[in-house]
């Protein structure tokens, strides 16, 4: 059973502006697939949609068979303990040590301590952090900010990682060894759905592309 | 459980953390809602000591009855038996027509008038004394001693003890509209406060619900914040109270003493102080409350 599917999805913002329209397609478990297409098409808004972070106005979202679409408002956080986000505009926060931005989640979902810190320190060791642990995030390189954002998507180890623009504004070595990780990720089992413009990057791997253009998936 | 006692401990310390990282702003929210509660706390205070001052009034509320000229002397002893006997009546003191003349005569210097009458114009009379100052009970004996047989007139000082629970009454109910205005202006302040405080937190929050966090986790240390303020609220309006009453008790002393008598304010028992602290901290939380859940209902809306 697909773990991602979208049944004739359409969305429409607020004074009319159609940002998808009838997107159909599905995600096996254990894949990882691109999401591309130019600006503006789209992409932001599947990954969205995916999250329940807006809602569709025509069709259906479904994650692991629940209608994301449909969800009551108290069910959200749950399905999104399932899903690691990378969005754009996802701020770290700066108020506090790299080591608890990568607690974080743990936190939120009420694990207890002494398992939550290994874990968190076992995600920062994966991305090559675990020695910054105690510096402010504002201290780290754009790369490394990036990478803790990696970090604090997988530390409660999800089924799903959606991740938008993972590698904007980061160079060429940077952003390979971003998509290096998810790569890993993806490796062990986790679904991965990169939303990117950099084809050249997608060139790389040899993986499913979706492309999107005006909303609609080609 | 563990963790949800760790939840709440980790929300308590950052809590705390919070208002001690800006020390000023939560000094003079806390002195808002302190002097916001202290008024409505301190006339309470106030009221509640005339209150029982007029309880314990030295003028004990009394009833003189006085008795027709041409009454008997086993009739008066009939009076005597049945006012000793009538229900709230605490003592009473039988004044004869004879000793009410010496009496007139060594207070008022008039001896040559009094001398000059052809006989005693005064008549036999009792002094009741009541056992509460409840109005409704003097003016039931009143009435009552009034029909007893041979009684010609009965005089009642309770006119002032109504008058003053009058004035009690219209003093409580003050209160409680002063209470309702000022606990009303301390759900503003923490509604406002927690405001602020949610637009500060706003990246955390939206990061946090993006990471699965539940509403009740959200509001949790808001909720903490808003109980904390009312409760240092809370604390700041009883000693204000406290150390006005303090003050105002020296000054009083001084004027008591003067008038030979020992008159104090009365603190707030820890009953009453532990019920202000306790619709502080409520009032605290319901304004975090409404403030969280707007908050939230906002963000639920994009």
């Amino acid at each position: 059973m697909a773990i991602i599917s979208l049944r004739q999805v359409s969305k429409r913002y607020p004074g009319g502006f159609e940002a998808l329209r009838l997107v159909s397609f599905a995600v096996e478990p254990g894949e990882m697939l691109f999401l591309t297409g130019h600006s503006g098409a789209g992409k932001t808004t599947l990954l969205k949609l995916i999250a329940a972070i807006e809602r569709a106005n025509g069709g259906a979202v479904l994650v692991n068979g629940q209608n994301v679409s449909a969800l009551r408002p108290a069910a959200i956080p749950y399905l999104r303990r399932n899903l690691g986000l990378v969005f754009q505009g996802q701020k770290l926060l700066f108020d506090r040590t790299v080591f608890d931005n990568v607690m974080l989640p743990l936190v939120v979902t009420g694990q207890p301590y002494r398992e939550a810190a290994r874990r968190a320190r076992a995600a920062l060791d994966k991305v090559g952090l675990l020695q910054r642990e105690k510096a402010n995030p504002v201290t780290l390189s754009g790369g490394e900010q990036q990478r803790l954002c990696v970090a604090r998507a997988v530390v409660n180890r999800p089924a799903i990682v959606l991740a938008d623009e993972p590698t904007a504004s980061l160079d060429a070595a940077y952003a390979d060894e971003i998509m290096e990780m998810f790569n890993a990720f993806n490796q062990v089992g986790v679904t991965v759905l990169v939303a990117t413009h950099d084809r050249q990057l997608i060139g790389k791997y040899r993986k499913r592309v979706l492309t999107l253009d005006h909303g609609k998936l080609q | 459980m563990r963790v949800w006692l760790q939840h709440h401990g980790l929300s308590l310390t950052q809590t705390l953390a919070r208002l001690a990282r800006s020390p000023l702003a939560t000094a003079l929210n806390v002195s808002a809602i302190g002097v916001a509660l202290a008024l409505p706390l301190g006339v309470y205070c106030v009221l509640g000591n005339l209150e029982s001052w007029s309880r314990n009034a030295s003028v004990d509320p009394q009833l003189s009855v006085f008795l027709a000229r041409d009454a008997a002397k086993a009739e008066v002893a009939a009076v005597e038996a049945r006012l000793k006997g009538a229900k709230g009546v605490s003592s009473v003191r039988f004044v004869s027509r004879d000793t009410a003349l010496a009496e007139l005569n060594r207070a008022s210097g008039m001896e040559e008038v009094i001398a000059s009458l052809p006989q005693n114009p005064l008549p036999d009379a009792f002094v009741v004394r009541l056992s509460t100052s409840d109005p409704a009970l003097a003016d039931h004996l009143e009435l009552e001693f009034k029909s007893l047989p041979k009684v010609a007139y009965v005089q009642a000082d309770s006119a002032w003890v109504r008058r003053f629970d009058a004035l009690l009454r219209l003093g409580r109910t003050a209160v409680a509209l002063l209470s309702a205005l000022l606990g009303l202006a301390l759900m503003a302040v923490t509604f406002n406060t927690i405001r602020l405080q949610i637009l500060t937190q706003r990246d955390e929050i939206e990061l946090c619900r993006l990471i699965g966090a539940t509403h009740a986790y959200i509001r949790r240390p808001f909720f903490y914040l808003g109980s904390l303020l009312g409760l240092l609220g809370g604390l700041a309006a009883l000693a204000i109270v406290l150390s006005g009453l303090t003050v105002l008790n020296r000054d009083l002393g001084d004027l008591a003493y003067l008038y030979g008598s020992n008159l104090h304010l009365r603190f707030p028992n820890s009953n009453e102080m532990i019920s202000a602290l306790l619709a502080a901290v409520a009032l605290g939380w319901l304004g975090a409350y409404l403030s969280v859940s707007r908050h939230l209902l906002e963000a639920d809306r994009d």
